[in-house]
């Protein structure tokens, strides 16, 4: 049993390792034994023999997908994460819910969203361990009612460069094992600070939207209020499925929240950006 | 046994009084597992439930009316696209139960949308369906050559800007089951309900609900088929259900699916062997929302081949299916 932010769920798998792998990572997260859960998630053999022999995990529960690939079990934490990222995209509808990351400082919020490789949930990290507190990595939950941002604060989710770059910074006690070869290369998940768990309820009024691209030369882009409704549409997965109230909700957003896009060549050249643009915002 | 759970707590919604977070979670998760969530969701309207599972439930609600207003929608979109053809448009299932407002729509689930119109009537049916906006699923000539050939619907088609799918049926079982309703004689029987809109009669309502339920397919959803015919069954004339059932050659499957009901939903009834293995079947289901039962779910499997073609037909199809690299799942 397992509750991030909102969302309590309660995870079952056919092995003890990718729960026991959860157990360390989440110990400081609210202990909720004997809780009703919002989600189940499953973590089954993909077929009797794969228990056993070269075991596969196939990732199901509440919600899943039919044609979703077999992971190998050493990706079992992986697996895991991407279980309860299934049942959230899948299920979820009370809070409008954004592929993005997000940090909050004085009360106000700063999201991001982009591609995965984008270089947001980076981003999210370094701020979270740099003055700002970690809200989330991969989902932001966007309240229909109040326009307000809620933390969605999860492990997060280091791929292949990144994972040295904020290995260093936070030190191994809070980082997972390295995954080696995943789907998506190599992963490592870092657990988020005290304050980020500790807060995960507490919510705040987005300031600032960025869309961040890694890779490239340093520069700042305006983005207008239609481009960046549509990519916030392309970047939900509850946008259509809530109707009216979404359309409303992210209407709002759209018009108050000031969105620029910024590529950069590294982590360090983007922190000092969006302190730059942070400081600029109204 | 959380399958169990569920039918009684459809059954008798004050029976979740007692149940602990364990028990709420087996239940909650068999719900989503059977998609019968919805469906339980209404059936616990106004009966006190831990404050955990509240926003579950009205989550549950809301996904159900959103699903029905697509659903309306969509056959509204059908009807435009055919309406100069001149045909009767026969929704069927979820969208026809939210059309006509029956107690078997509340909360339901609903998939694609089923309809049912003449069987001369196909070709100029597909044709205008195909000039509206919808598209073939997958082009496989040996599937569609298939379909055609011997079952009850055209493929399933996807209109290519809304992405939902048509399934367009010209009776109401495979032509190589051994039942052979008289479609002929449904479409005359149907009742508006819209414009241009109609349904089955309630009688051949509770038919085909049977017929799909127990005379096609391998039982998978049966708990919310089941709870389909135990709604339409309040509305139908028993009598007139009796004729319409002999009618369509269908007697023995209505009868059992009453028997069914009774003794999953309702007051109770004798169930025979074959009965009680239909209903093993129904509630192999547990508290994570897996399928328990192995055997008898592939037992099953194995039957809804049987009951759509002879051995023979059945070992050639199987045969050119395990070429093209398909797997029972």
């Amino acid at each position: 049993m397992l509750r991030i932010g909102p969302a309590t769920f309660r995870i079952g798998s056919a092995w003890g390792r990718p729960i026991d792998a959860l157990a360390r990572l989440y110990a400081d997260y609210p202990d909720v034994r004997g809780a009703i859960a919002d989600f189940t998630v499953r973590l089954q053999p993909a077929s009797a023999l794969r228990r056993w022999v070269r075991p596969h995990i196939f990732i199901t529960g509440d919600h899943g997908l039919a044609d979703a690939a077999p992971m190998s079990l050493a990706h079992g934490l992986l697996a895991a994460e991407m279980g309860m990222n299934l049942q959230m995209a899948l299920g979820w509808r009370r809070h409008l819910l954004l592929h993005a990351s997000s940090v909050e400082k004085d009360g106000r919020v700063l999201v991001m969203t982009g591609e995965s490789g984008s270089g947001k949930s980076t981003l999210a990290a370094l701020l979270g361990e740099r003055g700002w507190r970690l809200m989330g990595d991969e989902f932001a939950l966007l309240d229909m009612a109040s326009g307000a941002i809620l933390p969605f604060p999860r492990l997060v989710s280091l791929k292949n460069r990144a994972i040295d770059v904020v290995a260093g910074e936070v030190g191994a006690a809070r980082m997972g094992p390295l995954l080696r070869a995943t789907a998506k290369g190599d992963i490592r998940h870092m657990v988020p600070r005290g304050d980020a768990v500790a807060r995960m309820d507490e919510g705040g009024m987005p300031a600032l939207l960025l869309f961040p691209r890694f890779g490239h030369e340093a520069a700042v882009r305006d983005v207008g209020q239609g481009e960046v409704f549509m990519r916030l549409t392309q970047a939900s997965t509850n946008y259509v499925a809530l109707g009216e109230p979404a359309f409303a909700a992210l209407t709002r957003f759209v018009r108050e929240v000031p969105a620029r896009a910024i590529d950069f060549p590294s982590g360090d050249a983007a922190i000092a950006m969006v302190e730059r643009l942070w400081s600029e915002t109204p | 046994m959380s399958a169990a759970r569920l039918v009684r707590a459809l059954r008798e919604p004050g029976s979740v009084a007692g149940l602990d977070a364990a028990g709420w979670n087996g239940l909650i998760a068999a719900a989503r597992a059977e998609r019968l969530i919805g469906t339980l969701a209404w059936r616990l309207e106004g009966v006190e439930v831990p404050d955990a599972v509240r926003p579950i439930l009205e989550d549950a609600r809301r996904e159900a009316a959103t699903e029905a207003r697509q659903a309306l929608w969509e056959a509204d979109r059908a009807v435009v696209a055919l309406r100069h053809l001149g045909v009767r448009v026969v929704l069927l299932k979820g969208t026809a139960y939210v059309a006509a407002g029956l107690k078997a729509g509340q909360g339901r689930f609903i998939g694609d949308l089923d309809i049912l119109v003449p069987r001369d009537a196909m070709p100029v049916v597909e044709r205008a369906l195909i000039d509206a906006g919808w598209e073939w699923v997958k082009e496989d000539a040996y599937d569609d050559a298939y379909y055609r050939q011997w079952m009850h619907e055209l493929p399933p088609m996807i209109h290519v800007e809304r992405d939902r799918m048509i399934d367009v049926h010209h009776t109401i079982l495979p032509l190589t089951a051994r039942p052979r309703p008289d479609a002929a004689a449904m479409l005359a029987a149907a009742v508006p309900v819209a414009d241009g809109l109609w349904v089955l009669s309630p009688e051949d309502r509770v038919v085909h609900a049977a017929a799909h339920m127990l005379a096609d397919g391998d039982v998978q959803g049966g708990l919310r088929n089941l709870w389909d015919i135990y709604c339409l069954l309040k509305e139908a004339d028993p009598a007139r259900l009796a004729a319409r059932a002999r009618l369509h050659g269908l007697e023995r499957h209505v009868a059992q699916a009453e028997r069914l009901a009774a003794a999953v939903y309702g007051k109770g009834a004798r169930l025979g062997l074959w009965d009680r293995i239909v209903r093993a079947r129904l509630l192999a289901r547990d508290g994570w929302g897996r399928e328990t039962r192995k055997a008898l779910v592939f037992a099953f499997y194995l039957r809804s081949h049987l009951l759509r073609m002879p051995p023979l037909m059945l070992a050639r199809h199987l045969w050119t299916k395990w070429r093209k690299g398909h797997r029972p799942g």
